[in-house]
């Protein structure tokens, strides 16, 4: 590991003004993710700034029945949390789905957004990927590549977000919030963005992952109030019964009234380079029938751009299935 | 504005196990090293030195955290716990009895991490949180009773390579039920003077 100065700031201008522009600085959250991949060789930070005790650890109220989280809040403080669990129950299960008891107490809500994929060549310094070292290409393609992506992938990458958590957050149409030290001469600057457009395209820069400008610090995640996000589940696939990152995960909300879809919101996880949220597939829904074909057709609308390659092919009725059985779950709930 | 350099090592101060310890460390260096190769607190173990086995758990501030990816640095003026400091002098407490009543391990490498990890997981319930395999999150739904499906749920970030799950999910629930009675008790006792409560 290179060496490497740590400061720790304890409040929202100095944070900014610690990191500065500076590429070679990074902020510490929880460290679950930036530690382990500082050990492994992938990040090689000259400094530090440690973000753990800045006053961002609060979940509040919105008017209309919102929520702001801030981006230091633990992964395991926002699943605990009693307005999460009640109005947007998905992204508590979301965020209980992943990793462990230990490392949800140390994950902070702006990491785990930021947290990089586990694709094994990326993770693996010795060998070529586009996402660590620009131009040296994508072993994935034609190897190991199980859990690629299905959808906004190009033959530059092919890896999956790992975030559970962000499958809810994409569900329920988050916004980013996050602050930089270039307002008029250095002083602190607001921005936001909506999580669609927190992550950008892959194309043929899949190092370039966030639209966030250089030196940002994510202060917090604002929720809209949302009905049908009571109404909510997280379900996630994976190849051992816990403590596993998703092949395939699944945050669905159902709003059924006289056998009709009112309202309807799905994001899957582990298929793209973001989580993703399936607009298609919505759209088949709302105002349909609230019935097993419907899901199954809904389903079908979104996985038709699937695009798989020869070893993740078994995504694309993984994921149909989910749909299926996670919508007849929510509307056989909804009707006792 | 260039910003200024930073040194790569720092004299901090540790708080384990209620004492207090001052050391000079490189930046670089993990909780999980500090405590055994620094502070001769060689009862954390590493394993995968990952995150990915649960071996380093130990509490801080309260909470299981895996010390492997802990920075020492970072864990400055944190109330850290590691399997040293679990049990009353003499007085081993419950859960590291019931690990010892119900054969939870074998090795015994894993069992650090499993102790303190166990402590964290009756805390947890004990606050009310809900885990992946609780069917209802909602706060009205209530507290999840600790079933043998709840334990190994919560339990799963610690691995075993010796598969002593069997015995390790009994003895978390025997420890959860002796700290149990042991709050009923006080609680019926209105005790005034009662040891802190495992949960
Ligand atoms: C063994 C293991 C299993 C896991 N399993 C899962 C799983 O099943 N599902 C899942 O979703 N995740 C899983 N994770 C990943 C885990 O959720 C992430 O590592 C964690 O959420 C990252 O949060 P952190 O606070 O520790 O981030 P850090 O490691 O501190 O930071 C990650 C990145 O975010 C940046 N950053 C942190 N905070 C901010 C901020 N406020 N503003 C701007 N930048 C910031 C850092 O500079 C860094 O680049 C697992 C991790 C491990 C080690
Ligand atoms: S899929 Fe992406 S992360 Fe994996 S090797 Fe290819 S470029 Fe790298
Ligand atoms: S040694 Fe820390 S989790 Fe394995
Ligand atoms: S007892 Fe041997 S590893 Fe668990």
């Amino acid at each position: 590991m290179r060496e490497f100065g740590y400061q720790k700031v304890l409040d929202v201008p100095d944070a900014v003004a610690a990191l500065g522009a500076d590429p070679d600085a990074r902020f510490l959250g929880g460290g679950t993710n930036l530690v382990d991949l500082m050990k492994s060789g992938v990040e090689r930070p000259a400094r530090l700034v440690d973000v753990r005790d800045l006053p961002l650890d609060r979940i509040e109220p919105t008017p209309g029945g919102g929520l702001r989280i801030g981006a230091t809040v633990t992964n395991s403080d926002l699943a605990a949390h009693p307005d999460v669990r009640r109005r947007y129950p998905a992204l508590a299960q979301a965020v209980l789905a992943g990793a462990s008891g230990q490392l949800r107490n140390m994950a902070t809500v702006g990491g785990n957004l930021l947290q990089r994929t586990r694709c094994g060549y990326f993770t693996d310094v010795t060998k070529a990927c586009n996402k660590r070292n620009p131009g040296s290409g994508c072993p994935a393609v034609e190897g190991e590549h199980r859990n690629a992506a299905l959808f906004g992938a190009s033959r530059h990458c092919v890896a999956v977000h790992p975030s559970d958590m962000g499958v809810a957050l994409a569900a329920f149409d988050a916004v980013v919030h996050y602050e930089t030290a270039d307002g008029p001469g250095g002083t602190p600057r607001e921005g936001e963005l909506a999580l669609d457009a927190f992550y950008l395209p892959v194309g043929d820069t899949p190092h370039l992952e966030t639209a966030l400008p250089p030196g940002a610090l994510i202060t917090g995640v604002t929720l809209p109030p949302a009905p049908v996000a009571a109404h909510s589940r997280y379900r996630k696939v994976r190849e051992r019964a816990s403590y596993a990152f998703a092949i395939g995960s699944l945050t669905a909300a159902l709003d059924v009234e006289d056998g009709i879809v009112r309202d309807a919101r799905l994001a899957f996880g582990a298929v793209a380079s973001r989580p993703w949220r399936a607009r298609a597939a919505e759209r088949a829904l709302i105002g349909g029938p609230a019935d097993g074909d419907a899901y199954a057709a809904a389903a079908d609308a979104e996985l038709a751009a699937a695009e798989t390659l020869r070893d993740n092919a078994y995504k694309v009725p993984l994921m149909r299935n989910l749909v299926v059985a996670q919508l007849t779950e929510l509307e056989q709930e909804a009707r006792r | 504005m260039a910003p200024a350099p930073l040194s790569t090592h720092s004299a901090i101060t540790l708080h384990i196990n209620g004492e207090k310890y001052t050391l000079p460390v490189d930046h670089r260096t993990t909780l999980l090293d500090a405590l055994r190769e620094r502070l001769d607190l060689t009862g954390t173990k590493k394993g995968c030195d990952q995150g990915q086995c649960g071996a380093c758990t130990v509490l801080v501030d309260g909470r299981r955290t895996v010390s492997c990816l802990q920075l020492a640095v970072a864990a400055e003026g944190r109330e850290i716990t590691t399997v040293e400091g679990v049990a009353e002098g003499d007085e081993l407490h419950p859960v590291q009895q019931a690990f010892l009543d119900l054969d939870g391990f074998q090795c015994g490498y894993c069992t650090p991490g499993q102790i303190c990890s166990a402590l964290g997981v009756l805390e947890e319930h004990a606050a009310g949180w809900p885990s992946a395999v609780t069917d209802d999150v909602r706060p009205e739904a209530g507290p999840p009773p600790l079933t043998p499906e709840e334990i190994r749920e919560r339990m799963s970030g610690n691995l075993c390579r010796c598969g002593a799950y069997v015995s390790i999910v009994r003895a978390v629930a025997a420890a959860a039920e002796s700290a149990d009675a042991a709050a009923q008790d006080s609680h019926s006792h209105d005790s005034h003077d009662t040891k802190e409560q495992v949960a």
